[in-house]
């Protein structure tokens, strides 16, 4: 072996030290416990210590770091929404991802793509225009483009009449964009253990502390794992999927039901597709990645599991519309296919903030458009933890609303039927 | 293929079939706001066994299934009426 070379892997320099610490011990009690793992939790602890020095603070995780729906999206980050509170959150989450690779000193390969929601009849134009109005008005790149200038700008697509579903139009969101959502978590939970948070891999939370007054519940004190029991000042709930049954530990229910959201890439191709397409009532939407494959998912299950698994029922119904799309993408061979847990809620619109509990916070209820949102939550969360006062932007998103009937009603979403 | 037992047409593919939501007693009429903010929004969301209404498209049929949410497992179906004998009475009215 030449010798510059052995010298060089004997350096001091070498191992090169992990992206996050070795598991460590629980400690007796933390300021900060933050239930989940995921992009959002681990954006919080991030947060908590860059722009609030709090760092006293332990993220459980029951199986590993990014390994539920952070890990389980198509990684579409966009703010077109159609309510004016959706739009103005998720604008502050698209300027926030802008900056996140330098944030982090770690490529999320952010790419912005320009994003197309397809209109295939009267109704969606009119909502397109809608939404592109609402956009223009919050300051959002976001117009409506009619077919013919569509093809010009997308010209993949099967514009032919002779489909079930011709395509009319689409509402161009230029700032959509894709990224790496492995990085994301990593960056957050990198940048969040660096500055002294502590991530807790394999540590399942199995119950919560809760002080009671008149035999309801009062304040959260503590938290049982299955590693032991710590104290905390402040719990925070970021669990996509078992929302309902965290909430449960808390002693209160939810509007929210579990439902699987399936999704699948193709073999590689050649890069021919540079745009994000989506159709809300195809219920397919389609990217590809840097890596050439087609990203594509459809619709929600019709019922809820808590499983992830992946249904011949769901692929048949994709890819009888993604062919419409797409006619070629008949010769394409599947790669990879899974499926996340995700929160429904009635009005598609997150649960943040405060809960019946004192000091328990929830961040839930992320239906399928948890990954897009994942700065802004953090940083919105950690500003909540730490002046405990709920900021404005994230207000609207309450559970209280559900109690005083002020439903949400954001229509914007994705991979759900209106 | 998922098969799913319809009490009136036998074993079925799933999709011929239509989710209704978890069987819930029905508030009385005249109950206060937040029994009916449970009734309407809230849901038990159980990993484990729940009890739901299911529908059958094609037969307009609506009746109730017993799953397991962890395994996607049927555990058994049967009619509505096998549970709900008495007509409900609505003739209290809304409260004052």
């Amino acid at each position: 072996m030449p010798f510059g070379l052995l010298k060089f892997g004997l350096s001091k320099g070498h191992p090169v030290p992990r992206a996050l610490p070795a598991a460590s011990d629980l400690r007796d009690s933390y300021d900060v416990v933050i239930i989940g793992g995921g992009g959002h939790g681990l954006a919080t602890a991030y947060y908590l210590a860059r722009d609030w020095g709090i760092t006293n603070v332990a993220v459980l995780e029951k199986g590993y770091v990014g390994g539920g729906n952070t890990g389980r999206n198509t990684a579409i980050i966009r703010s077109n929404y159609l309510t004016p509170e959706g739009v103005k959150f998720y604008d502050e989450s698209v300027n926030l991802y802008k900056d996140l690779a330098n944030d982090f000193d770690m490529n999320i390969m952010y790419s912005e793509r320009g994003h197309f929601t397809l209109a295939h009849t009267d109704s969606a134009i009119r909502t397109m225009r809608w939404r592109a109005e609402v956009n223009k008005h919050m300051g959002i790149e976001s117009e409506l483009v009619m077919r013919d200038e569509l093809q010009r700008m997308v010209p993949q697509l099967n514009y032919s009449e002779d489909v079930r579903y011709p395509i009319l139009g689409a509402l161009y969101h230029a700032p959509g964009a894709i990224a790496r959502h492995d990085a994301v978590a990593w960056g957050y939970g990198a940048g969040a253990a660096q500055r002294g948070a502590t991530i807790h891999q394999k540590t399942e939370v199995t119950g919560l502390e809760i002080t009671r007054a008149n035999g309801s519940p009062q304040r959260v004190t503590g938290v049982h794992t299955n590693r032991g029991t710590i104290k905390a000042g402040k719990v925070i709930q970021c669990v996509a999927g078992m929302s309902g049954e965290v909430a449960r530990m808390a002693g209160f229910k939810l509007p929210i039901k579990t439902i699987p959201l399936q999704a699948c890439v193709s073999q590689p191709l050649k890069p021919f597709l540079d745009a994000i397409v989506v159709s809300g009532s195809l219920h397919v939407y389609v990217s590809q990645s840097s890596r050439g494959e087609l990203v594509m998912g459809g619709s929600t299950d019709p019922y809820g599991v808590y499983m992830t698994r992946s249904t011949l029922d769901f692929k048949e119904g994709l890819m009888m519309h993604m062919m419409e799309l797409l006619p070629f993408i008949g010769e394409v061979k599947l790669l990879r296919q899974w499926a996340g847990m995700t929160d429904m809620t009635p009005d598609f619109a997150p649960i943040m903030g405060e809960t019946p509990v004192d000091n328990y916070y929830i961040d839930a209820g992320w239906g399928t458009w948890g990954f897009k949102a994942t700065p802004v939550v953090g940083k919105r969360n950690a500003e909540m933890l730490a002046t405990g006062k709920v900021p404005d932007l994230i207000k609207p998103f309450a559970l209280q609303r559900f109690h005083d009937f002020q439903l949400l009603g954001e229509k914007g979403a994705a991979s759900v039927g209106h | 293929m998922k098969i799913m037992t319809c009490p009136l047409n036998g074993p079925r593919n799933i999709s011929e079939f239509a989710y209704g939501g978890e069987v819930k007693d029905l508030p009385a009429p005249g109950c206060d706001d937040a029994t009916w903010v449970d009734y309407v929004y809230l849901q038990e969301n159980l990993a484990g066994v729940v009890k739901e209404w299911w529908y059958h498209t094609p037969t307009a049929f609506w009746f109730i299934a017993e799953r397991d949410t962890r395994t996607d497992t049927i555990l058994k179906t049967y009619a509505a009426s096998d549970v709900f004998k008495e007509r409900v009475d609505f003739s209290a009215g809304p409260r004052e």
